[in-house]
């Protein structure tokens, strides 16, 4: 299958604890189930590595209260995600981002938030970075801070290891593709970028709005740029004004009924803000 | 020539663990070539080598720098910490005072067992700024070098320390009945003696730096390109396994595959060196 043997989501800490899980396939709890019948309804969730994680967490709160419904997560990229519930081999496909327009047979439900933001360290001068400086800098054709208005140091890019959804939504917003990209440091988590910024006063890196906001706020030595002059916060975000963002969808072929609602509604519930939260997700409703 | 009942269940058991353990082995080569099969099928083995760049996604699998990566990573660590282990051994053996040795061996225990990830934090908040002041960004093959001398040095210096040890006591009396100083006994009897102990504690030192992962990644920066000077970041295949398996699919996934094949290669070349130069007496 697609999925690999060390699951490490890149902005999932609580998938680490699951570190031994061979397949993402969740564990059943059986018990009596909600209603008087006792048959096991089993509900397959496919599609983005990026929503899997937190779909998963999800899906294990979902089973715990409703006992009786197995939930089977895979991941294996948003194609497959629409594939697999075009065709039927899976109730809920996953998308990290919204549905196209020849996708209009599908039917898509937004469940959370993804912006990322560049951050630098705390102790730069610089307070802000245009898109097209941004650009320049990741390309190497800008290597020194005072060009963009710092102090005259070498500037290290720090960018995200390949196949990363946050070095995915990155190139796109910015137009860039991985090859043009001239990098110092390759990081994987965000976590990971997190540290090597805090730890080197002249770098540069990307992580999302919700591990930059928790950490600048715990005193870590980084420091949130604003992007095009909205600054990087998960209100911000969540209100839409923040351009580095796009909406993870789950998608349904037709409209979703019985325990497939259910699980959907669920998704988008405030129940499970604490899990999207923990996924360094912001939920759709406040 | 009748073994007893509880002699027999021994070693049956014996041999089904050894059974086990071989089998552990042999399995997780075969499923490494399973898993890299998909991608030498599609682009061959040529493209590992010869590609242009490490993309991928874009089907451009070239592994060439991560093998510079962790051989020149390796290299570095290996000659840094030999030395070191040897001369501590040597201490440990003739010149420490016994109370001290004893500490000492302790200590040199405590260094083997620090789990690498602690390494790595070390590595990356204090080492790798350090190197930064000298040249930015301070992650580099500089940095992997150090901590990887540091994670080997113990397990380079216990199996000279038991190495050493093996030195027959009659030799030393010899040297001591010949009026040989100290330093004399160590170049001439003590070294030449204990030379393919020591030899195999490099080794063992090797490929525990080659297959060295999580420390390694977080200070050598693990930007893709072979290095041009030690203040470079460098990638090893080891990292490149761990940074992208996480999201890799189909022929990427595969590819990834090979960088564990190309490492169990190498770990098995330097079991059968070790084995050549130990004369089959790895642990003698």
């Amino acid at each position: 299958m697609d999925n690999p043997f060390i699951y490490t989501s890149s902005e999932g800490c609580y998938m680490r604890k699951a570190l031994g899980l061979v397949s993402l396939v969740v564990a059943v709890s059986v018990g009596g189930c909600k209603g008087s019948e006792s048959e096991q309804k089993k509900v397959v969730i496919t599609g983005s590595s990026t929503v899997a994680p937190v779909m998963l967490e999800i899906a294990k709160r979902f089973e715990s209260k409703n006992p009786g419904v197995r939930i089977d997560v895979q991941t294996g990229g948003s194609s497959r995600g629409i594939a697999d519930a075009r065709e039927g081999r899976a109730d809920i496909g996953m998308i990290s981002r919204s549905l196209k327009s020849t996708e209009s047979d599908l039917k898509g439900f937004a469940v959370a938030y993804d912006g990322i933001c560049i951050i630098v360290h705390k102790s730069n001068p610089i307070k802000t970075l245009t898109d097209e400086q941004i650009v320049k800098i990741y390309k190497g054709e800008v290597s020194n801070w005072s060009e963009v208005g710092g102090s005259d140091a070498k500037i290290t890019v720090v960018n995200k290891a390949e196949g990363r959804s946050t070095l995915e939504l990155f190139l796109k917003h910015f137009g860039l593709k991985n090859k043009d990209i001239k990098a110092d440091v390759v990081i994987g988590d965000n976590e990971q970028g997190v540290k090597t910024v805090a730890g080197n006063p002249n770098s540069v890196g990307y992580v999302s709005v919700g591990t930059a906001e928790y950490d600048a706020s715990q005193g870590v030595a980084i420091k949130p740029l604003p992007s095009r002059g909205v600054e990087a916060s998960t209100k911000a975000v969540l209100d839409g004004r923040f351009p580095l963002r796009r909406t993870l969808h789950v998608v349904t072929k037709g409209a979703p009924q019985g325990v497939v609602k259910d699980i959907i509604d669920f998704a988008q519930s405030a129940e499970v803000h604490d899990l999207i939260q923990g996924q360094y997700f912001v939920p759709i409703t406040p | 020539m009748s073994l007893s009942l509880r002699d027999r269940i021994l070693v049956w058991s014996l041999r089904g663990a050894a059974l086990v353990a071989g089998a552990i082995v042999a399995l997780i080569v075969v499923f490494l070539f399973i898993g890299s099969f998909p991608v030498m099928r599609d682009a061959g083995l040529g493209s590992f080598f010869l590609d242009e760049a490490w993309r991928p996604t874009e089907q451009l699998y070239n592994l060439t720098p991560m093998l510079w990566g962790s051989i020149l990573v390796t290299i570095g660590a290996v000659s840094l910490a030999t030395p070191l282990a040897v001369l501590s051994a040597l201490f440990c053996h003739f010149y420490a005072p016994a109370a001290l040795a004893r500490i000492y061996r302790r200590l040199i225990e405590l260094l083997a067992g620090i789990p690498s990830v602690v390494y790595g934090l070390w590595g990356l908040m204090v080492l790798a700024p350090m190197i930064g002041l000298i040249s930015a960004p301070g992650t580099s093959l500089l940095a992997g070098i150090l901590i990887l001398s540091i994670m080997i040095l113990p397990t380079i210096a216990m199996l000279a320390d038991a190495a050493i040890s093996n030195v027959p006591r009659s030799f030393m009396y010899g040297c001591a009945a010949l009026g040989f100083s100290r330093w004399t006994t160590i170049r001439r009897i003590v070294l030449p003696t204990a030379r393919s102990g020591l030899l195999t504690g490099v080794i063992m030192g090797t490929g525990r730096a080659i297959g060295e992962t999580m420390a390694v990644l977080m200070v050598c920066g693990n930007a893709v390109r072979t290095p041009g000077s030690i203040f470079d970041s460098v990638r090893t295949l080891t990292a490149n396994i761990a940074l992208e398996m996480a999201y890799a699919t189909d022929n990427h996934r595969a590819s990834l595959f090979v960088s564990g094949l190309i490492l169990t290669a190498i770990i098995f070349g330097l079991v059968m060196l070790a084995e050549v130069l130990s004369r089959g007496r790895i642990y003698g």
